[in-house]
Protein backbone atom coordinates (compact mmCIF):
# COMPACT_ATOMS: atom_id res chain seq x y z
CA UNK A 1 0.00 0.00 0.00
CA UNK A 2 1.08 3.06 -0.78
CA UNK A 3 0.14 6.59 -0.57
CA UNK A 4 -0.93 8.79 -3.31
CA UNK A 5 0.57 11.89 -2.45
CA UNK A 6 4.08 10.07 -2.47
CA UNK A 7 3.47 9.30 -5.98
CA UNK A 8 2.22 12.83 -7.12
CA UNK A 9 4.87 14.25 -5.85
CA UNK A 10 7.56 11.94 -7.35
CA UNK A 11 5.51 12.96 -10.59
CA UNK A 12 5.34 16.58 -9.34
CA UNK A 13 9.58 16.87 -9.04
CA UNK A 14 10.01 15.44 -11.98
CA UNK A 15 8.24 17.90 -14.00
CA UNK A 16 9.19 20.82 -12.37
CA UNK A 17 12.85 19.75 -13.05
CA UNK A 18 12.23 18.58 -16.58
CA UNK A 19 10.99 22.11 -17.18
CA UNK A 20 14.45 23.74 -15.61
CA UNK A 21 15.93 21.88 -18.39
CA UNK A 22 14.29 22.77 -21.01
CA UNK A 23 13.70 26.10 -20.40
CA UNK A 24 18.29 26.69 -19.25
CA UNK A 25 19.73 24.02 -21.47
CA UNK A 26 20.83 25.59 -24.87
CA UNK A 27 21.85 22.01 -26.41
CA UNK A 28 18.84 20.65 -28.25
CA UNK A 29 19.65 17.11 -27.04
CA UNK A 30 19.66 18.16 -23.25
CA UNK A 31 16.47 19.46 -24.51
CA UNK A 32 15.02 16.34 -25.77
CA UNK A 33 15.96 14.80 -22.78
CA UNK A 34 14.76 17.31 -20.19
CA UNK A 35 11.38 16.74 -22.02
CA UNK A 36 11.46 13.09 -21.67
CA UNK A 37 11.86 13.54 -17.87
CA UNK A 38 8.50 15.52 -18.28
CA UNK A 39 6.68 12.74 -19.85
CA UNK A 40 7.92 10.48 -17.45
CA UNK A 41 6.45 12.89 -14.66
CA UNK A 42 2.88 12.46 -16.58
CA UNK A 43 3.50 8.29 -16.72
CA UNK A 44 4.14 8.02 -12.86
CA UNK A 45 0.60 9.74 -12.40
CA UNK A 46 -1.06 7.53 -15.02
CA UNK A 47 0.01 4.79 -13.63
CA UNK A 48 -0.47 5.70 -9.59
CA UNK A 49 -4.18 6.97 -10.37
CA UNK A 50 -4.84 3.88 -12.43
CA UNK A 51 -3.76 1.79 -9.47
CA UNK A 52 -5.56 3.67 -7.39
CA UNK A 53 -9.13 3.18 -8.86
CA UNK A 54 -8.42 -0.14 -10.08
CA UNK A 55 -8.78 1.13 -13.59
CA UNK A 56 -6.69 0.28 -16.79
CA UNK A 57 -6.83 2.74 -18.65
CA UNK A 58 -4.57 4.49 -17.16
CA UNK A 59 -2.02 2.11 -17.64
CA UNK A 60 -2.64 1.42 -21.38
CA UNK A 61 -2.57 5.44 -22.16
CA UNK A 62 0.84 5.57 -19.79
CA UNK A 63 1.78 2.86 -23.10
CA UNK A 64 0.53 4.56 -25.90
CA UNK A 65 2.62 7.97 -24.20
CA UNK A 66 5.50 5.87 -24.25
CA UNK A 67 5.34 4.59 -27.98
CA UNK A 68 4.40 8.22 -29.05
CA UNK A 69 7.88 9.32 -26.68
CA UNK A 70 9.78 6.96 -28.85
CA UNK A 71 8.66 8.69 -32.28
CA UNK A 72 9.08 11.36 -30.88
CA UNK A 73 12.46 11.46 -30.27
CA UNK A 74 13.72 9.74 -33.30
CA UNK A 75 11.80 12.73 -34.96
CA UNK A 76 13.62 15.10 -32.77
CA UNK A 77 16.91 13.67 -33.07
CA UNK A 78 16.81 13.16 -36.77
CA UNK A 79 15.71 17.21 -37.10
CA UNK A 80 18.72 17.60 -34.50
CA UNK A 81 21.09 15.91 -36.73
CA UNK A 82 20.32 17.62 -39.72
CA UNK A 83 20.58 21.11 -37.96
CA UNK A 84 23.82 20.18 -36.94
CA UNK A 85 24.80 19.27 -40.25
CA UNK A 86 23.51 22.60 -42.18
CA UNK A 87 24.87 24.96 -39.59
CA UNK A 88 27.61 23.30 -37.07
CA UNK A 89 25.70 24.37 -34.44
CA UNK A 90 22.31 23.01 -32.02
CA UNK A 91 22.97 25.76 -29.74
CA UNK A 92 18.79 26.29 -29.99
CA UNK A 93 19.32 30.13 -29.19
CA UNK A 94 21.55 30.24 -32.43
CA UNK A 95 18.92 28.43 -34.90
CA UNK A 96 16.77 31.60 -35.26
CA UNK A 97 16.01 32.00 -38.52
CA UNK A 98 12.65 31.97 -38.37
CA UNK A 99 12.86 34.33 -35.20
CA UNK A 100 10.77 37.57 -36.96
CA UNK B 1 4.99 3.35 6.75
CA UNK B 2 4.60 0.03 4.85
CA UNK B 3 7.60 -1.52 3.16
CA UNK B 4 6.73 -0.73 -0.39
CA UNK B 5 6.50 2.80 0.71
CA UNK B 6 10.25 2.83 1.59
CA UNK B 7 10.73 1.09 -1.42
CA UNK B 8 8.79 4.52 -3.77
CA UNK B 9 10.60 6.73 -1.56
CA UNK B 10 14.01 5.43 -1.77
CA UNK B 11 13.30 4.71 -5.46
CA UNK B 12 11.77 7.93 -6.20
CA UNK B 13 14.40 10.17 -4.10
CA UNK B 14 17.35 8.13 -6.18
CA UNK B 15 14.86 9.27 -9.30
CA UNK B 16 14.97 12.68 -8.50
CA UNK B 17 18.45 13.05 -7.62
CA UNK B 18 19.46 11.93 -10.99
CA UNK B 19 17.17 13.98 -12.85
CA UNK B 20 19.00 16.96 -11.60
CA UNK B 21 22.26 16.06 -12.18
CA UNK B 22 20.28 15.30 -16.28
CA UNK B 23 19.93 18.83 -16.02
CA UNK B 24 23.01 20.47 -14.15
CA UNK B 25 25.79 17.79 -15.58
CA UNK B 26 28.24 19.71 -17.51
CA UNK B 27 29.15 16.98 -19.78
CA UNK B 28 26.61 15.93 -22.08
CA UNK B 29 27.34 11.81 -22.28
CA UNK B 30 26.99 11.93 -18.01
CA UNK B 31 23.62 13.54 -18.24
CA UNK B 32 22.32 10.89 -20.82
CA UNK B 33 24.12 8.18 -18.21
CA UNK B 34 22.22 9.91 -15.26
CA UNK B 35 18.95 9.79 -17.48
CA UNK B 36 19.69 6.19 -17.66
CA UNK B 37 19.41 6.02 -13.46
CA UNK B 38 16.33 8.16 -13.18
CA UNK B 39 14.34 6.25 -16.51
CA UNK B 40 15.37 3.04 -14.33
CA UNK B 41 14.33 3.92 -10.91
CA UNK B 42 11.08 5.13 -12.59
CA UNK B 43 10.47 1.92 -14.03
CA UNK B 44 11.51 0.57 -10.75
CA UNK B 45 8.55 2.55 -9.29
CA UNK B 46 6.49 1.07 -11.44
CA UNK B 47 7.64 -2.43 -10.46
CA UNK B 48 7.02 -1.03 -6.83
CA UNK B 49 2.98 -0.11 -8.19
CA UNK B 50 2.52 -3.10 -9.10
CA UNK B 51 2.33 -2.38 -12.62
CA UNK B 52 4.62 -4.84 -13.82
CA UNK B 53 4.12 -4.45 -17.66
CA UNK B 54 4.31 -0.65 -17.78
CA UNK B 55 7.55 -1.08 -15.61
CA UNK B 56 9.22 -3.60 -18.23
CA UNK B 57 8.09 -1.79 -20.84
CA UNK B 58 9.16 1.55 -19.37
CA UNK B 59 12.91 -0.47 -18.95
CA UNK B 60 12.73 -2.31 -21.95
CA UNK B 61 12.03 1.45 -24.59
CA UNK B 62 13.67 3.86 -22.70
CA UNK B 63 16.55 2.79 -21.15
CA UNK B 64 17.26 -0.04 -23.93
CA UNK B 65 16.00 2.07 -27.01
CA UNK B 66 15.95 5.91 -26.20
CA UNK B 67 18.98 6.53 -24.45
CA UNK B 68 21.14 4.27 -27.01
CA UNK B 69 19.23 7.15 -29.65
CA UNK B 70 20.19 9.91 -27.23
CA UNK B 71 23.69 8.65 -26.52
CA UNK B 72 23.82 8.55 -30.96
CA UNK B 73 22.65 11.62 -31.35
CA UNK B 74 25.64 12.83 -29.16
CA UNK B 75 27.81 11.16 -30.50
CA UNK B 76 26.87 12.40 -34.00
CA UNK B 77 26.76 16.28 -32.60
CA UNK B 78 30.42 16.77 -30.98
CA UNK B 79 28.66 18.92 -27.64
CA UNK B 80 31.14 21.16 -26.20
CA UNK B 81 31.84 20.42 -22.35
CA UNK B 82 31.01 23.22 -19.87
CA UNK B 83 28.86 24.88 -18.07
CA UNK B 84 28.32 27.82 -20.31
CA UNK B 85 28.22 25.93 -23.44
CA UNK B 86 25.54 23.29 -22.52
CA UNK B 87 23.28 26.07 -20.23
CA UNK B 88 21.92 29.17 -21.79
CA UNK B 89 22.35 32.46 -19.71
CA UNK B 90 18.70 32.93 -18.08
CA UNK B 91 19.25 29.84 -15.77
CA UNK B 92 17.79 31.77 -13.28
CA UNK B 93 14.86 32.46 -14.21
CA UNK B 94 14.65 28.87 -15.37
CA UNK B 95 15.00 27.47 -11.70
CA UNK B 96 12.98 30.30 -10.78
CA UNK B 97 9.96 29.01 -13.27
CA UNK B 98 10.81 25.35 -11.92
CA UNK B 99 11.00 26.06 -8.96
CA UNK B 100 7.19 27.89 -8.88
CA UNK B 101 6.03 25.01 -10.63
CA UNK B 102 6.93 22.73 -8.01
CA UNK B 103 5.36 24.70 -4.95
CA UNK B 104 2.19 25.23 -7.51
CA UNK B 105 2.11 21.34 -7.73
CA UNK B 106 3.03 20.45 -4.38
CA UNK B 107 -0.07 23.24 -2.84
CA UNK B 108 -2.39 21.66 -5.38
CA UNK B 109 -1.26 17.91 -4.34
CA UNK B 110 -1.86 18.35 -0.72
CA UNK B 111 -4.52 20.44 -0.76
CA UNK B 112 -6.32 18.24 -2.96
CA UNK B 113 -5.68 15.27 -1.04
CA UNK B 114 -5.46 14.41 2.37
CA UNK B 115 -2.07 12.50 3.71
CA UNK B 116 -3.82 9.45 4.95
CA UNK B 117 -6.73 9.20 2.76
CA UNK B 118 -6.03 7.94 -0.71
CA UNK B 119 -3.99 4.85 -0.57
CA UNK B 120 -2.98 2.98 -3.79
CA UNK B 121 -4.02 -0.76 -3.04
CA UNK B 122 -1.51 -2.79 -5.08
CA UNK B 123 -3.52 -4.93 -7.65
CA UNK B 124 -2.04 -7.86 -8.39
CA UNK B 125 -0.98 -9.42 -11.56
CA UNK B 126 -2.23 -6.79 -14.25
CA UNK B 127 -0.02 -7.40 -17.03
CA UNK B 128 -3.21 -10.02 -17.92
CA UNK B 129 -6.00 -7.38 -18.38
CA UNK B 130 -3.61 -4.22 -19.42
CA UNK B 131 -3.23 -6.47 -22.67
CA UNK B 132 -7.26 -7.28 -22.56
CA UNK B 133 -7.62 -3.70 -22.30
CA UNK B 134 -5.51 -2.68 -25.43
CA UNK B 135 -6.87 -5.51 -27.56
CA UNK B 136 -10.73 -4.86 -26.55
CA UNK B 137 -11.43 -1.27 -25.93
CA UNK B 138 -8.29 0.58 -27.48
CA UNK B 139 -7.57 -1.64 -30.96
CA UNK B 140 -8.48 1.49 -32.77
CA UNK B 141 -5.58 4.19 -30.77
CA UNK B 142 -3.29 0.99 -30.91
CA UNK B 143 -3.29 0.86 -34.87
CA UNK B 144 -2.81 4.73 -35.02
CA UNK B 145 0.08 4.74 -32.52
CA UNK B 146 1.90 1.98 -34.93
CA UNK B 147 1.21 3.59 -37.67
CA UNK B 148 2.53 7.35 -35.56
CA UNK B 149 5.45 4.73 -35.07
CA UNK B 150 5.79 3.85 -38.69
CA UNK B 151 5.51 7.55 -40.11
CA UNK B 152 8.30 8.60 -37.82
CA UNK B 153 10.82 5.90 -38.37
CA UNK B 154 10.10 6.79 -42.48
CA UNK B 155 10.60 10.17 -41.46
CA UNK B 156 13.26 10.37 -39.42
CA UNK B 157 14.99 8.18 -42.24
CA UNK B 158 14.23 10.48 -44.78
CA UNK B 159 15.26 13.53 -42.51
CA UNK B 160 18.37 11.78 -41.60
CA UNK B 161 19.57 10.71 -45.14
CA UNK B 162 22.35 12.73 -47.04
CA UNK B 163 20.81 14.02 -50.22
CA UNK B 164 22.52 12.25 -53.88
CA UNK B 165 24.21 14.85 -55.52
CA UNK B 166 22.00 14.35 -58.77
Amino acid sequence: MIRLPLVLFFSAALFSIGVYGVLARRNAVLVLMSIELMLNAVNINLVGFSQLWKELTGQVFALFVIAIAAAEVGIGLAIVLLIYRNRETINVNEVNLLKW
Amino acid sequence: MSAQEYAFVVLALVGTIAAVRVVTARNVVRAALYLVVTLASVGACYLVLAAEFVGWVQILIYVGAIVILFLFGLMLTKAPIGREALDNQSRGLAALVGIAILAGLVFLIQKAFTWSDPKVELAQGTSGAVGESIFRSYVLPFEAVSFVLLAALIGAIVLSRKDEPS
